[in-house]
């Protein structure tokens, strides 16, 4: 030790102090910076890589170019105002002949009948029709003569618009957007305004059921958090018991207990209440019954640990103070608990909003919430840019919400810390 | 807490009467559905109503002869089992290098990590499914590994981040200090304190694998189901008693995995306690 100590001293005067501990400490963070990094390649390839790539169908247009390329060129120059030239008929005559010999103008037709209802019909008997190439400076007649909408520069427009690269078309439509010849946005009409509704739908039920957590929810809380720890940990287990128990076998439990001859049913028809099962599930009310069941702890928990971190002299002081019970709960304790109010309504209100499973089991065909139409454009139609664009939406609404409760909890914390 | 006791006026009581009654109902829904459906599953009968005609296991024997349902017990095993070792590495890895990490981009770094809790499992699901799809990972095990174990990885950085919080570092710069290497240290220093929180975070890793349906939803072929995709399935065509008996199981599980994180968190006290006083 002594001798290691002279050494150091004989040594020269070599790197102070100050530069080595910045230096260990450099070390250590990149070490720990190299710990972190397996987990975040990994998320980046089975999490965000694959949101990333959802995002980006949501926004590429590559059939029409890959099905169509002369045509796609072609058009590039048309101002729009006229039927195009010739050489732009010659050059979808060619494409439909290529495109129809090497398959891909199945999924072209697809992609320009979601901007035409009845392009698909159009371009498939084109298709049959067109043995040849038509002769030069005949093309334009040949392919009117087959199908008149080929007269028509909506048509054109359509192709035109469908041309790719990129396209908001898939994101406008999930707002009940389209774009005019013109390009600029209108909204459509009301009969055609699907998903105005279905996110409508989706944000009620997030609202009713996060309304349904909070009134229920909150008196629970304040029990637990009031009563002595005994009891109140004997509580817990119903709150903590759910809230482990699998989705699959709430939702199920709901579906035996409110069917038609479940237990609600006949309980209420052996009391006299009602004559006839009445109908409790598969419905709006199915919906809101289980997914409240299912999210309520959501909305304890957050509450409880706030309220349980509230010194009860505070609402002491108020009433010593001459406060009444209710003035002494009203503006004493419950501002105390808006943290846990605002936690727990913005967890319950996010989860809600994404989910999939309880709707699809309890509710009925109107009771559907936006993942439900997300999952069936993925997987029924195949129409991946319209899912990847609804799911886009619902993505921003989601990470919107989420940096909120970021925010809040983080304060929270803050403010945690200040009063310990 | 003695002040409930010592209710004053008359509103007070009706107030907390209230608050009593109304808990009570709640906490009574909570649990109601999940009691009723459990007698049903030792019904003799084939209909899920009461009064039961009388008491028998068959249901439970369906289930253990269904090889249907056994293949989805077995696939719900190996996934969650799997997915929960993969995330715990990773996970335990990350939490360790969080707890030393200072930087501008830490809270970034935290949000990616915490993102697959937050982000709707369609969304997730649907993104994977794009994904995976030309790289051969759909209807295959590995497929199903990878994508539950992002989304069981948040759950253990977040409870073995709360255990590194609460552990003494001072502990870890002694055993250096007394002549241990960092392996050293951290295996005969650092794992027996944080070890029930590394269990804990293992059970919640895998109960989130083991309730996870909507990525195998859209993943799994008929040869990867899990014991949730099989309820789907059933819950979807009509429920039929064996499916109660299922529920039942699951519940089981549920307890057992309830029992064990609530016997690590009075250790865990425990082992605070005797380490500051």
């Amino acid at each position: 030790m002594t001798a290691a100590f002279v050494a150091g001293a004989d040594a020269p005067p070599e790197v102070p102090l100050k530069r080595r501990l910045r230096r260990a400490e450099r070390a250590r963070q990149f070490k720990a910076l190299a710990l972190i990094l397996p987990l975040l390649a990994f998320l980046l390839f089975t999490f965000l890589g694959p949101i990333a790539g959802m995002l980006w169908h949501s926004v590429e247009d590559w059939e029409v170019p890959r099905a169509l390329p002369h045509t796609v060129s072609a058009l590039s120059r048309w101002d729009g105002k006229t039927l195009p030239d010739e050489r732009a008929f010659a050059a979808l005559a060619g494409d439909i002949l290529e495109a129809r010999a090497d398959g891909t103008l199945a999924t072209a037709s697809k992609r320009l009948n979601y901007t035409i209802s009845g392009f698909r019909t159009t371009l498939m008997s084109t298709a049959r029709h067109l043995k040849t190439a038509p002769e030069p400076g005949t093309a334009k007649d040949t392919l009117i003569g087959i199908d008149k909408m080929w007269g028509e520069q909506e048509t054109w427009a359509a192709i035109k618009g469908a041309s790719g690269p990129l396209t908001d078309f898939y994101l406008l439509a999930s707002l009940d957007l389209k774009r005019d010849n013109n390009g600029s946005i209108f909204a459509a009409p009301e009969d055609q305004a699907i998903y105005r509704d279905i996110f409508f739908r989706t944000f009620t039920i997030g609202f009713a059921v996060t309304a349904l957590c909070l009134i229920l929810g909150f008196p629970v809380a304040y029990l637990l958090a009031t009563l002595p720890s005994n009891s109140a940990n004997l509580l817990m287990i119903c709150v903590l018991l759910p809230f482990w128990t699998s989705l699959l076998v709430r939702t199920c439990a709901w579906i035996v207990v409110l069917q038609t001859n479940g237990i609600v049913n006949d309980t209420l028809r052996w009391l006299g209440v009602i004559a006839d099962p009445v109908q409790l599930v598969y419905n709006r009310f199915g919906v809101y019954v289980a997914m409240t069941h299912v999210l309520m702890p959501f909305m304890i928990l957050p509450l409880y640990s706030v309220m349980k971190a509230i010194p009860p002299a505070y609402v002491r002081a108020a009433s010593s103070l001459g406060a009444s019970p209710t003035v002494a709960f009203l503006r004493i304790y419950l501002p105390q608990t808006i943290p846990g109010i605002g936690a727990g309504c913005l967890l319950v209100f996010i989860l809600a909003i994404g989910y999939y499973i309880t709707p699809a089991l309890v509710g009925g065909a109107a009771d559907q919430m936006i993942s439900y139409f997300i999952a069936f454009y993925t997987t029924e139609t195949v129409n991946w840019g319209l899912a990847s664009a609804l799911g886009a939406v619902l993505l921003l609404a989601t990470v919107a919400l989420a940096m909120v409760y970021g925010k809040l909890v983080h304060g929270q914390q803050m403010t945690g810390g200040m009063k310990n | 807490m003695s002040d409930t006791h010592a209710l004053r006026t008359a509103s007070q009581r009706i107030a907390w009467t209230t608050t009593v009654v109304v808990s009570g109902l709640v906490l009574f829904f909570l649990m109601a559905p999940i009691l009723a459906i459990m007698p049903l599953s030792f019904s003799s009968g084939a209909y899920l109503t009461y009064p039961l005609p009388g008491f028998s296991l068959r249901w439970y024997f369906d289930f253990l002869d269904s090889s249907r349902w056994m293949l989805s017990l077995k696939n719900s095993m190996i996934i969650g089992v799997s997915a929960t070792i993969l995330s715990m590495v990773l996970g335990t890895l990350a939490s360790l290098g969080l707890a030393q990490w200072k930087s501008k981009f830490k809270p970034l770094v935290l949000a990616i990590v915490l993102s697959p809790v937050v982000v709707p499992g369609v969304i997730t699901a649907v993104g994977l499914y794009f994904f995976f799809a030309p790289l051969g990972l759909t209807g295959s095990y590995s497929g199903l590994i990878l994508a539950h174990t992002a989304l069981c990885t948040p759950f253990v950085v977040i409870t073995v981040s709360a255990t590194l919080q609460s552990f003494d570092m001072n502990l870890s710069r002694a055993a250096a200090s007394l002549g241990a290497s960092p392996m050293v240290g951290f295996r005969r220093v650092i794992l027996p304190l944080i070890l029930p929180g590394l269990a804990s975070g293992a059970l919640f890793a895998f109960a989130t694998s083991f309730d996870e349906v909507v990525i195998v939803l859209f993943m799994a072929g008929p040869e990867q189901r899990t014991l949730p995709r099989e309820m789907f399935a059933g819950i979807r065509e009509n429920i039929s008693p064996t499916i109660t008996a299922v529920a039942v199981v699951l519940t089981i599980i549920s307890v057992i995995l309830l029992a064990s994180m609530e016997l690590l968190r009075r250790r865990n006290e425990r082992l605070k306690g005797n380490l500051h006083g």
